[in-house]
């Protein structure tokens, strides 16, 4: 008896240092998914495939009426901290998408990692109809097929336009010099 | 989750981007052509591809890319049964200029040249948005001088004032009114000619940067500021008498693409769209930034959300602007015009002169510009046309690794299937015209 007790008083001071290391010891979270800050603001970072239900459930319950911007990333260079919580692995291709609520007057960003070899993501259009023109944009400068989209096709480029600009691996264009030294300049 | 077989062509060969006709059309396309996402059920819409008119009775013509009301090189679709629109799509891209892909080439300091080309009618807005971002990921954000804060406040309230006269004058041309765009190009014209004695240059200014403005207020600034907003406020009484009160213009705007709060919020428009339908937002009052909080002003709403309250809206907002200046000139502090931190701030020029450290210094500062910390951060301001974002990914270079601006234009231009429906094809252009789209934000 005197052994576990004693057990037991090592072990309650034990936790109370972890936690004071940590000031969170129970990582935050939105509907499941974790959030992290960036430069005081707040970013969940949802599996791909929760997206639409979280986003809807921040609309539905938490009042983020309004969805602001899709856009994605193209990590494929990058070498620095991706500031992602645990659990969360990083791919080559986040797809950020930035809410608004205007009755807590607050901004909520969302991140998703996006694997390479299936670049596709959720489409938001059921939720946010506003969206449209966003993935599309996305769709097109990075390649990201949305599944659920209604008219998934390119909107800035042209439509037989090969590849997609803003990845990484896309080189800037370059127009040919039409001049020439001439050949026996002196 | 499922995973869906994707056509390895499909990956570069999308199909059209133009409307096709009504039998090639899936629901959900149709749902949103007709601008109808929230009106009715995708069940509803699938009716519609047979139970609507027949193709030998509708015409799917072309409005644009060249067309005078239409902005620049925006063209839409539209299907016509008689002189109805039924069924709106916009197609856009005809200016892409890969503004995106530029900024990343570019450093943080020549950033704002990049992206001030963008809304080429507000091009300060989006030199803010870019600096506030920058300066968020620096983590100087809380210590610009107070009076670079306040010099930023003037010129965008500026060039607020400037964008508004300029869609005043399109909006008059478009409906008719063709001497109200004589009249708001002329007072344009004065706000450009201050914004040209403190920048240098009518437009594209690249005024604001990242760490404050290029350069202090020059002398006799205050003369130039006050003989412009002092002129306006005469000339707004002119157009209300030339336009606002005069039933013509009425009727062509007064219940003409009616757009209602709900359908503008799950569409994502913002500015004086989402304002006319009655929601009182305005990024100023609601997520201030800058010292907006130190300024007095109204947000003007509108309640019926047509083209008429649109119009009305920026027709006030150019004369809150007009307050919000004059609160300016009166609070205005002395101080600095730039941060002065090493890092991001060059050495004043007299100082080139006889320190060769400060020339070094310079020479660094423009050619490798300033590394920016790790990390992500997103801005936004309340440009006339609504909320203008930009979202920077850094990866510890002097170059974003990924720039993006959040075009408010791009996302109003969703609401035009929804404002055209079963109008008029005229009323099709007033409609437009009261979006106030910037082609070059647009396509970026």
């Amino acid at each position: 008896m005197a052994d576990d007790t004693a057990v037991h008083e090592e072990g309650a001071p034990a936790e109370e240092t972890d936690a004071a290391a940590d000031p969170t010891p129970e990582p935050e979270t939105v509907h499941g998914a974790p959030v992290t800050r960036s430069r005081g603001q707040r970013v969940l970072h949802p599996q791909r495939s929760e997206l639409p239900a979280l986003v809807r459930a921040l609309r539905d319950d938490d009042g983020y009426l309004m969805c602001l911007d899709v856009t994605a990333v193209d990590y494929l260079a990058y070498e620095g901290d991706r500031h992602l919580p645990d659990g969360v692995d990083p791919e080559r291709f986040e797809v950020v998408v930035i809410l608004l609520s205007h009755a807590a007057r607050e901004r909520l960003r969302i991140r998703v990692q996006v694997p390479e070899t299936d670049a596709t993501c959720p489409s938001l259009f059921e939720v946010h109809p506003g969206t449209e023109a966003m993935e599309r944009e996305v769709f097109d400068m990075f390649g990201i097929r949305f599944d659920g989209h209604p008219d998934l096709t390119r909107i800035l480029m042209p439509e037989d336009w090969e590849g997609h600009p803003l990845r990484k691996d896309e080189s800037v264009g370059q127009i040919p010099v039409q001049f020439k030294a001439p050949q026996d300049a002196r | 989750m499922t995973t869906v077989e994707h056509d390895p062509i499909a990956q570069t060969s999308e199909g059209a981007q133009e409307m096709g006709p009504r039998s090639s059309a899936d629901a959900a396309e149709l749902l949103r052509e007709l601008g109808a996402t929230l009106r009715m059920s995708e069940a509803e819409a699938a009716e519609l591809i047979n139970e609507g008119p027949s193709e030998d009775q509708t015409m799917i013509i072309n409005m644009g890319p060249q067309h005078p009301s239409t902005h620049g090189v925006l063209r839409l679709m539209l299907e016509l049964e008689g002189e109805t629109v039924l069924r709106t799509k916009p197609i856009v891209g005809y200016l892409h200029t890969g503004m995106e892909k530029t900024g990343e080439n570019l450093t943080f300091l020549q950033g704002p040249t990049n992206v001030t080309r963008m809304d080429y009618a507000s091009p300060l807005f989006s030199e803010l948005a870019f600096s506030l971002t920058t300066e968020k990921l620096l983590g100087i954000d809380e210590d610009i001088p107070l009076r670079a804060q306040w010099i930023r406040m003037l010129m965008t309230e500026l060039n607020r004032i400037t964008s508004h006269l300029l869609f005043l004058a399109t909006n008059g041309m478009d409906i008719g009114a063709v001497s109200m765009m004589l009249y708001g190009w002329r007072d344009r014209e004065e706000g450009l000619r201050v914004l040209e004695a403190i920048t240098g240059l009518r437009m594209n200014h690249n005024y604001i940067r990242p760490g404050g403005v290029a350069a202090d207020l020059p002398d006799g600034w205050r003369d130039k500021v006050l003989g412009f907003v002092d002129s306006v406020p005469q000339s707004l009484e002119e157009y209300d008498v030339l336009l606002t009160g005069q039933p013509i213009y009425r009727e062509r705007l007064q219940g003409v693409g009616v757009i209602t709060a709900q359908e503008a919020i799950a569409l994502g428009a913002t500015g004086p769209i989402l304002r006319s339908t009655g929601v009182a937002w305005d990024l100023r009052r609601d997520l201030p930034y800058l010292r907006y909080e130190d300024v007095e002003f109204d947000v003007v709403v509108g309640t019926y959300g047509d083209c008429f309250d649109r119009y009305a809206i920026r027709l006030n907002e150019i004369r809150e602007s007009i307050r919000i200046v004059h609160q300016i000139l009166d609070q205005l502090p002395p101080g600095d015009y730039r941060i002065q931190d090493k890092k991001v701030t060059p050495p004043p020029r007299a100082r080139i002169d006889e320190s060769m450290e400060a020339l070094i210094h310079h020479f660094k500062i423009f050619t490798e510009g300033f590394k920016v910390p790790e990390g992500e951060a997103y801005c936004a301001v309340e440009s006339p046309r609504g909320e203008l974002g930009c979202y920077i990914v850094s990866d510890g270079s002097s170059k974003p690794y990924r720039m993006h601006v959040r075009g408010p234009s791009f996302v109003n231009l969703q609401t035009l299937p929804h404002m055209i429906r079963g109008g008029l094809i005229a009323d099709a252009v007033a409609v437009i015209s009261s979006v106030d789209p910037i082609m070059g934000e647009v396509d970026r």
